[in-house]
């Protein structure tokens, strides 16, 4: 039994809409339009819009800063998020997280994090708060390869499970930490088998199919719900260097173009014009409208106004 | 009035507001059954029980970060780090997240928790169990840091920092837990507002700005000064963020002459934020002598009794650095 055609629809317009997003995000700082730095998760979207797409809106996600598919799996505002990654005013952050830190509360996300492994403990905080008030929803934690070898993963995974919080722990496995081979940074290949460690279920997935990464999250959601916490590692590839200063002298151009031949969004493509729930006509509309979409976004980030230098103030403190 | 200890007036603050919000939680390191290693929490879990008086594995990032997740999405955690030498260990949660979470999301998160954990010396603890560490969280904004020296203080600033919707530091003096003092009885409820500070003695002759244990120090130097003819005013600033500042530079306007003392190393001390307040301000004009600084040697705490007394302000070295300004 499949997903419902909706569902693929919604998988693989997020999937094109973040492609879109990082690659005109990306011609924005060529054209010098970007003071700061992005990084962006090409060749990865199936991760974050696989699981955060199975999700409720009272479910919470912890976002990386490599996330901008996990935001737009959680229905995040594209405007806004193109708004914030130009520091204008009507961004999620009004001009002053950039897109290292988006946030959108009213959508379950309680911020993407500028510190490889920041959201671990954040997540035990939230989930625990689900856990005290009785509901029936999960957090669901994304870190990479990186954050798994960060103190912070071993005091957030002990805690969540000796508590028995209801996470689900994200792993994005890109195979590398900025410039690092995860073949030098750890002894172990497969990175769930750390959860048994905690006395928890792992369990690792091909991070670049979209469609069983959604049916697996809506399991572990059930699973987590019942038994508290599981580690999911999703298996992928960056295709880009780690921000915009990465002349990517650690890896062959071969290995990246290898990767390329398995992206996620070609994939799926492929799958839904192969099975007959899509034509390919079809599927040229859904490309053509997420472009359009992310054209939209950046003409509204474009006509926003700066933030307000006396604004400065505003939000150092809560009232 | 009653009179009761400082430990039993932080130990009212938190039951007292727990049994009236119910999203009021408590985690930190033994201080269920235990009772907390100062014994500042005895009879909290009897009375609160296991959910909401939390027993934690000893991992002080996640315990700090727990709290501000659980802050963020609608309860009010207390944190009890054992030592403030250990915030260092909890510093990126505190630091990156809890202080900045309000800023960076462009306002979308409150993060409304109290980190309460004591500091100071003189208990025989050595280098990593006695430092004053103030300045470290002072310098981050999006923090509040309060330090109180009395169990009336302590009663009602804690209760103010409960009640408030940003990260505060409540960082307790381990040398006063036994100190005794009066409060109101426990049906006068009453809080502390933050950012005020407090006239401990009024004088007119000099200024010491001061708090936590050394402001009980600073008095009995005032009072010997007073046999002299002498007359020391002791401010207890109390919530080093937000400063009161006010009143630091009204003293200083009224005696012409401010010492600063803390206990903790003078380099790099909060003492220079409160000296720089002064001279910063038209209370310079105002000044009979520089405003003068005694803090902590810059050394370790040092764990042999005769060198531990010595590397904090004394009454003999306060003394001697009124005695300059004179």
């Amino acid at each position: 039994m499949g997903l419902p055609k909706e569902t693929h629809e919604e998988l693989y317009t997020k999937m094109v809409q973040c492609r879109e997003f990082e690659e005109k995000a990306a011609k924005l700082f060529i054209q010098g339009k970007v003071h700061g730095t992005a990084h962006f998760c090409i060749g990865e979207e199936a991760t974050g819009i696989g699981v955060s797409s199975a999700l409720e809106v009272e479910d919470y996600i912890l976002q990386t800063h490599r996330g901008h598919n996990q935001g737009i799996g959680k229905n995040m505002d594209i405007n806004r998020m193109m708004a914030e990654f130009l520091g204008k005013e009507t961004g999620y952050c009004k001009g002053k997280g950039g897109c290292m830190h988006i946030a959108d509360f009213s959508v379950g996300s309680l911020g993407a994090n500028g510190v490889v492994g920041g959201g671990l403990p954040i997540a035990t905080g939230a989930a625990f708060s689900q856990k005290y008030k009785k509901s029936d929803n999960i957090t669901v934690c994304y870190f990479g390869d990186g954050a798994s070898n960060e103190g912070a993963f071993h005091e957030s995974l002990n805690l969540a499970a000796a508590w028995k919080l209801p996470v689900l722990f994200v792993c994005t496995n890109n195979l590398y930490g900025m410039s690092t081979s995860v073949k030098k940074s750890m002894a172990i290949s497969d990175i769930s088998v750390r959860a048994s460690g905690y006395g928890m279920k792992g369990i690792a997935l091909d991070g670049n199919d979209v469609v069983n990464i959604y049916e697996e999250t809506k399991k572990a959601k059930k699973y987590v719900q019942k038994n508290g916490p599981m580690l999911m590692v999703l298996n992928t590839y960056r295709w880009m260097g780690h921000s915009k200063s990465d002349a990517q002298l650690y890896r062959s151009k071969e290995e990246v173009n290898e990767w390329k031949e398995k992206c996620p969004i070609k994939r799926h493509r492929e799958f839904l014009i192969e099975s007959g729930m899509f034509t390919a006509e079809q599927i040229k509309a859904i490309d053509k409208s997420a472009k359009q979409d992310i054209e939209n976004a950046v003409a509204y980030a474009e006509a926003s106004p700066e933030p307000k230098i006396e604004d400065i103030f505003d939000d150092v403190y809560a009232d | 009035m009653r009179t009761i200890t400082y430990a039993q007036a932080i130990n009212e603050a938190m039951s007292e507001e727990m049994r009236k919000d119910e999203n009021i939680v408590f985690m930190g390191e033994d201080i269920g059954v235990y009772g907390g290693a100062f014994g500042v929490s005895r009879g909290m879990f009897e009375e609160f029980g296991d959910d909401r008086v939390k027993d934690t594995p000893i991992s002080e990032l996640v315990i700090t970060g727990c709290a501000a997740g659980a802050a963020m999405t609608g309860l009010r955690p207390i944190v009890e780090i054992m030592f403030s030498d250990f915030i260092t260990l909890a510093m990126e949660q505190l630091a990156n997240q809890a202080a900045k979470n309000r800023f960076q999301f462009g306002g979308q998160a409150a993060v409304p928790m109290v980190l309460r954990t004591p500091g100071g010396s003189g208990t025989g603890a050595a280098e990593q169990h006695s430092q004053s560490l103030e300045a470290w969280v002072c310098h981050v904004p999006g923090l509040k840091v309060v330090i109180p020296s009395t169990p009336y203080d302590a009663k009602g600033l804690l209760k103010a920092s409960m009640l408030d919707n940003n990260p505060v530091v409540f960082i307790e003096q381990k040398l006063l837990y036994r100190s005794k003092g009066e409060v109101p009885e426990v049906e006068d409820d009453y809080i502390i507002p933050l950012g005020k500070a407090d006239i401990k003695r009024e004088g007119k002759d000099v200024t010491i700005v001061t708090y936590g244990r050394m402001v009980q120090r600073s008095l009995e130097v005032a009072e010997k000064f007073a046999s002299e003819g002498v007359d020391i005013e002791v401010i207890d600033v109390r919530t080093l963020v937000p400063l009161d500042k006010e009143c630091l530079i009204e003293s200083a306007k009224k005696t012409g002459k401010v010492l600063v003392v803390h206990e903790a190393c003078q380099t790099g001390g909060y003492g220079g934020e409160l000296a720089s307040t002064i001279v910063d301000s038209d209370a310079f004009f105002y000044l009979d002598a520089p405003v003068k600084r005694l803090g902590g040697l810059d050394v370790p705490i040092p764990y042999n009794p005769n060198l531990e007394a010595l590397v904090v302000p004394t009454e003999e070295k306060i003394t001697a650095a009124v005695r300059e300004l004179l």
